[in-house]
């Protein structure tokens, strides 16, 4: 093929040679992606859910690479080709050709079908992965085995965990302003301002308020749910290896937002239960005067005493039993 | 009026709105904590504890909010009472506190706040009797608590009646008005800055109480910078 | 019907409904002290201000809980309620309504003056109210430009702090607001205003006095947000989610009057535009020949008229909570924290996409000038704009994936929500089609169109990512979506904004922007732009969530890097008002009629454009856009026998 042609065979001539381009340059840098960057995405390999959140951020990485490319290497293709220092001839004018049919028709196509094998892809990862780690409100749409009998069981106060069990692990999330602190119902519901889970564990999160939304989110985890008041939003992952994470608030909360962030530490199974009944035996005096474990709570919207709302009847920190329409009777 | 006077009145009205609006936003938005940080540091020998001195009170009484609950520390070289929550101290230190609670109280929004935990021997001592653990449903509950969520400390202050009748209504308050002297330490940790916050919602008149002094730094929250 | 009749009809039928006419009894008789300006308007406003402070606290004494929390937001409700009021009476915008309520006839606004004060005034010539816009958009851009320069300071150190937490919020949420407030208005206040009714062949708006209010509801609103930092500010966000908004303070008021205020401006200027494209173009001006600016505004208009009503009584509800304790968002007194979520992302997003079509629209108007040839796919670009549109309806819940309102429902939004990039996609295909073996001309409004369509890419991409459920958990609330959404608003509108000002100023001023200056300018917002941004995709990925003060120390260096980008893209705008300075006012450069060689009908008018704009309504006879083909008719028959502009260019 040579450089000279005319109009119509031109227009071919452009196109092949920015495809050609835009192949060679989008596979060099899909596989520079997945073999320098791939690896260390965000937010890692921790648990089950953050593995496959990751998985599916390269997926659309690798997506998202051909179509920059490929924008950008026709934008500067055409400026270098048709900008006007190339052709300082006042007589050159555009093409006057408004539309065409097959380019317009393959547009649309082709950005049809993406669109709709992402949405596809993103279904996919959330039904059948279940639940990507994301907040799923009192009703998980896509729960693992065993965490509805887990859940319920924590309810009446009779989950039980032990190493190389494999029950789902119910822990509570409450979100204050502003710390989050953690309850384990299946240590006589004691809470701490620490949060610890064992190893190769599916881990129920419980995430709720007691004021303004929060939002849990356990980076390495790849857990985020909002905590909204009297809303036990639930989030499940399942744990891999022993290691340590990070949670933050990510939704705007007042003041102290910036600074309610805890360390977290996923263990091993056996200190993981030295640790639970440790902190079971230290806090028992305070857990005896905590309300019963529940999915949400009341507080005392007046505050110290006496408040915004002149509602006296509301009991401090009443506990409100609400699992919605799964819940066993 | 000619074109260049019509475009360079309109320029200048443009300018000085301009001047305008920055000047507000530098007057309004005032850095940094009000008094600074109330230096611990100074003449301190390595290793020896450092004693801080606090008081919290129903009603700051004067100021921009009368109404509100603040905390005040004392001037550790003047002893002076100042209305400021942000101290400079050591790392890796003993730290000796002192309370003096004012306050009238209730029950806590969330009682794991009732429990005292990060103290040296996870206890504080209230009018000289130790506590580990205090029910906010009952006495005269909690006032506020001390909290610095990044070393782990949290102490409940336990409250004075709320029926007393010499409950201080003007900060600094005095030996007079009815109060709870609460003592506990804790060691600093590793060189940072460590916010510290008040659990109780002692804000009085805001959804959740935690709203007004509460939302508002040199009230019921500050800072802990450690130094190295 | 021939045009020729159509023709005839519409020109009478504009002429008759002509706004200056003047009917019955003038105010000009009176002396020049009594006369409405914008000095009357600040004293009604002080006036309201004050007797709606006296009236609430009257209204409110003896309540313990504004006692016990020492500020009183009815009081601060009322006064801005007032003072807006009297902002309004006190310019003029009531006399009208006010004299027809009561039967009184002649009782209007004064006639227009032509001097430079007729900007100072309650003007109803779409062209005055277009400049005024300028100048309000620009001040808005600055007050939020300065906050945000505040905000990457503070985030210079994660632990050594330059403003107190509290006061770093309220940075971040003034900063969010105004900008979120001026970009509803960016293109469709100043240029639509001015433009649509002369690309449209029509001699003026539809509803000239409705537009001058929304003008003035515009600056009110301006006034009212800004009144926030006195109050003590708001520590919201511009999302502004209850029950946080319940709790704040007085400051809060001024947000959700504040949005309510700008919200009812944006009402109004939306069934403006719409009713003014539907009815009023010129004779022979069809569906298909319509520029797509216009397409552009009317598919914003859409979205204004059907989509701010919303956060108009979301933002009033707000207001009764927080003053007279209705519970619309306190779930435990039987209101819902998830009902102000709802209620504001069903509005905000229909406004992200208000703040994206306008900028599609102008870097539509501008290609094929640049490039000398047709639009390409003219059609599928004005059907992209009105997909935008609709589909824009039906995404809201995305920003609601993590709070488990409704599980089942993610895989939906999901779905609407990455089918609306295949409308947004048809924009590159008309971008791209366009500049394909065209004649590319690089002066600076091309330069920020092409700018456009690279960072609208990396925000279009990006919002995929968001899309996703999966990826959303380690995104959502992060850095990542500031950034997304910076690369949209900012690198979107905002360029295209600047490329419509390059453009369209020597028709609005009769001056050139100097060129030289403009490059610079573009070059370094172009480039900082990118460089303050794009790290902030890496900061995202890394756990920085959105709106702290404080951050992981391992993310100093990114943030630094962020926050002297961002310095010096400040910057790059003191280079553009001293360009803005420079050419029109220290050395201007007089502006051919026609600098750019467009066909478009907005340049065949006289420069200066007359009072009624077209000395005859004028006729569209073919397609817009016929560049490049010899022997295309003219886009208008502009009924005069010299069509183009004359060639002295004065505006006195």
């Amino acid at each position: 093929m040579t450089n000279q042609t005319t109009n119509s065979t031109g227009q071919v001539h452009h196109i092949r040679r920015m495809t050609v381009i835009w192949i060679i340059l989008s596979i060099v840098a899909d596989v520079l992606y997945s073999i320098f960057v791939a690896a260390h995405i965000p937010p890692g390999r921790l648990t089950e859910t953050a593995a496959k959140d990751q998985t599916d951020f390269n997926i659309l990485i690798e997506m998202a690479i051909p179509v920059l490319l490929g924008v950008w290497i026709y934008l500067s293709y055409s400026l270098y080709v048709w900008g006007d220092k190339r052709n300082p001839n006042e007589a050159f004018s555009g093409d006057a050709a408004r539309g065409n049919t097959k380019v317009q028709a393959s547009w649309i196509v082709i950005t049809t079908v993406t669109v709709l094998f992402l949405a596809g892809f993103g279904t996919w990862a959330l039904v059948v992965d279940h639940g990507s780690g994301g907040g799923q409100g009192p009703n998980p749409a896509f729960a693992p085995a065993g965490a509805l009998k887990a859940e319920t069981a924590a309810l009446l106060g009779r989950a039980t965990w032990s190493p190389g069990s494999t029950n789902v692990l119910p822990v509570q999330v409450i979100g204050q302003q502003w710390k989050f602190t953690y309850r384990y119902p299946t240590f006589g519901g004691f809470e701490s301002s620490q949060l610890m889970v064992p190893a190769n564990t599916t881990i129920a999160f419980n995430v709720t308020s007691l004021d303004v939304i929060h939002s849990f989110w356990a980076y390495q985890l790849g857990v985020k749910a909002d905590a909204n008041p009297q809303v036990n939003d639930v989030a499940f992952t399942t744990t891999k290896d022993p290691g340590t994470f990070i949670v933050r608030c990510s939704e705007l909360c007042g003041i102290w937002h910036g600074s309610m962030y805890n360390n977290g530490a996923v263990l091993s199974q056996t200190a993981f239960e030295n640790w639970a009944t440790t902190t079971e035996a230290a806090n028992a005096a305070n857990t005896a005067l905590l309300p019963a474990f529940a999915w949400t709570y009341v507080p005392d919207a007046n505050g110290a005493s006496g408040g915004y709302y002149p509602d006296g009847t509301l009991t401090p920190y009443s506990p409100s039993e609400v699992y919605g329409a799964k819940q066993p009777s | 009026m000619s074109l260049t006077g019509r475009l360079s009145t309109a320029v200048g009205l443009f300018l000085v709105a301009v001047a305008l609006i920055a000047w507000s936003l530098m007057a309004f938005l005032r850095p940094g904590t009000d008094g600074g940080y109330t230096d611990y540091t100074a003449g301190h020998v390595a290793g020896a504890p450092v004693n801080v001195t606090m008081q919290s009170v129903g009603q700051i009484g004067s100021g921009a909010h009368p109404t509100w609950v603040s905390y005040l520390q004392k001037n550790p070289t003047t002893g002076q009472w100042i209305h400021d929550t942000s101290m400079t101290l050591p790392a890796d230190t003993v730290i000796h506190m002192t309370i003096v609670q004012y306050d009238s109280g209730g029950p806590l929004r969330n009682q794991v706040w009732g429990q005292v935990t990060g103290t040296i021997g996870n206890d504080a001592t209230v009018n000289g009797k130790t506590y580990r653990v205090y029910d906010s449903n009952t006495g005269n509950g909690i006032g506020h608590t001390f909290a610095v969520p990044g070393l782990d400390v949290s102490v409940p202050l336990i409250a004075v009646s709320g029926q007393a009748t010499n409950i201080c209504s003007a900060a600094p308050c005095g030996a007079s008005s009815a109060h709870n002297t609460i003592t506990f330490s804790f060691r600093t940790g590793a060189p940072g800055s460590y916010n510290w916050q008040c659990f109780v919602p002692c804000g009085l008149g805001y959804l959740y109480g935690n709203g007004g002094p509460m939302s508002t730094i040199n009230y019921m929250g500050g800072f802990l910078k450690v130094v190295a | 019907m021939t045009i020729s009749e159509e023709r005839s009809t519409e020109v009478s039928g504009a002429s008759s409904g002509h706004p200056h006419e003047s009917r019955g009894l003038s105010w000009t008789q009176r002396p020049g002290i009594l006369s409405q300006n914008v000095i009357t308007a600040l004293v009604f406003a002080v006036i309201g201000y004050v007797i709606g402070h006296w009236f609430g606290n009257y209204l409110s004494s003896g309540y313990t809980y504004i006692a016990n929390s020492g500020q009183n937001s009815i009081s601060n409700t009322l006064a801005l309620a007032f003072g807006v009021l009297g902002w309004l009476g006190g310019i003029g915008a009531l006399n009208y309504p006010v004299a027809k309520l009561f039967g009184v006839d002649g009782l209007e606004e004064e006639s227009p003056v032509d001097n430079w004060t007729k900007y100072f005034r309650y003007s109803l010539d779409h062209k005055v109210v277009g400049l005024q816009y300028v100048v309000g958009v620009l001040l808005f851009m600055f007050t939020g430009g300065l906050l945000a320069m505040a905000v990457r300071a503070e985030l210079l150190n994660p632990t050594t702090h330059l403003f107190s937490p509290d006061t770093y919020i309220k940075i971040v949420s003034e900063h969010g607001t105004i900008m979120m407030m001026m970009a509803t208005s960016i293109i469709v206040g100043p240029l639509g205003n001015y433009f649509v009714p002369l690309m449209i062949g029509a001699r003026r708006m539809a509803f000239p006095r409705i537009e001058a209010l929304s003008f003035w509801i515009f600056t009110a609103g301006y006034m009212v947000i800004f009144s926030a930092l006195p109050y003590g500010g708001f520590p919201t966000g511009w999302t502004g989610y209850a029950p946080l908004q319940t709790q704040s303070g007085p400051g809060m008021v001024s947000y959700l009057l504040g949005f309510a205020v700008i919200g009812l401006g944006m009402i109004l200027a939306g069934f403006n535009q719409a009713v003014t494209i539907i009815n009023y173009r010129a004779p022979g001006m069809t569906w298909s020949r319509v520029p797509i600016f216009v397409w552009s505004i009317l598919a914003t208009a859409s979205l204004l008229t059907l989509a701010t009503p919303v956060l108009f009584a979301g933002g009033l509800f707000g207001l009764l909570d927080k003053t007279v304790q209705t519970t619309f968002y306190v779930t435990e007194h039987g209101g819902s924290s998830y009902l102000w979520q709802n209620l504001f992302w069903f509005f905000g997003h229909p406004e992200v996409y208000i703040m994206a079509l306008p900028g599609f629209g102008i870097a539509g108007e501008i290609l094929p000038v640049f490039t000398r040839r047709p639009l390409f796919a003219y059609k599928v670009a004005a059907a992209g704009m009105i997909g935008v549109a609709l589909l824009s309806f039906f995404v809201w819940q995305h920003h609601l994936f993590q709070s488990g309102i409704n599980p089942d429902m993610r895989p939906l939004f999901m779905l609407t929500t990455e089918l609306i990039s295949i409308p947004t996609g048809f924009i590159f295909l008309v971008g791209m089609g366009t500049l394909y073996r065209a004649k590319i001309r690089l002066e600076i409004p091309m330069l920020f169109v092409l700018a456009l369509f690279f960072n609208f890419l990396i925000g279009g991409v990006t919002g995929v990512f968001l899309s996703d459920v999966p990826v959303n958990v380690t995104v959502h609330g992060g850095f990542f979506v500031l950034s997304h959404f910076h690369y949209t608003i900012m690198g979107g509108l905002l360029f295209a904004f600047m490329a419509g000002l390059y453009y369209w100023l020597p028709k609005m001023t009769g001056k050139m922007m100097n060129k030289k200056i403009g490059k610079i300018h573009f070059w370094m917002m172009f480039v900082f732009f990118n460089l303050t941004f794009f790290p902030m995709f890496i900061i995202g990925l890394l756990g920085q969530p959105r709106r702290v003060f404080t951050y992981a120390s391992n993310l100093q260096g990114l943030n630094d890097f962020s926050s002297v980008s961002a310095f010096i893209l400040g910057l790059s705008f003191l280079v553009f008002f001293y360009n803005l300075v420079w050419s029109m006012w220290i050395k201007p450069e007089i502006a051919p009629p026609n600098p750019w060689e467009s066909l478009g009908l907005e340049w065949q008018t006289a420069s200066p454009v007359p009072a009624y704009n077209f000395e005859r309504i004028p006729v569209i006879m073919t397609d817009p856009y016929r560049y490049s083909e010899p022997g295309a008719p003219d886009y208008a028959d502009l009924g005069t026998s010299e069509p183009s502009a004359p060639s002295k260019h004065s505006l006195a």
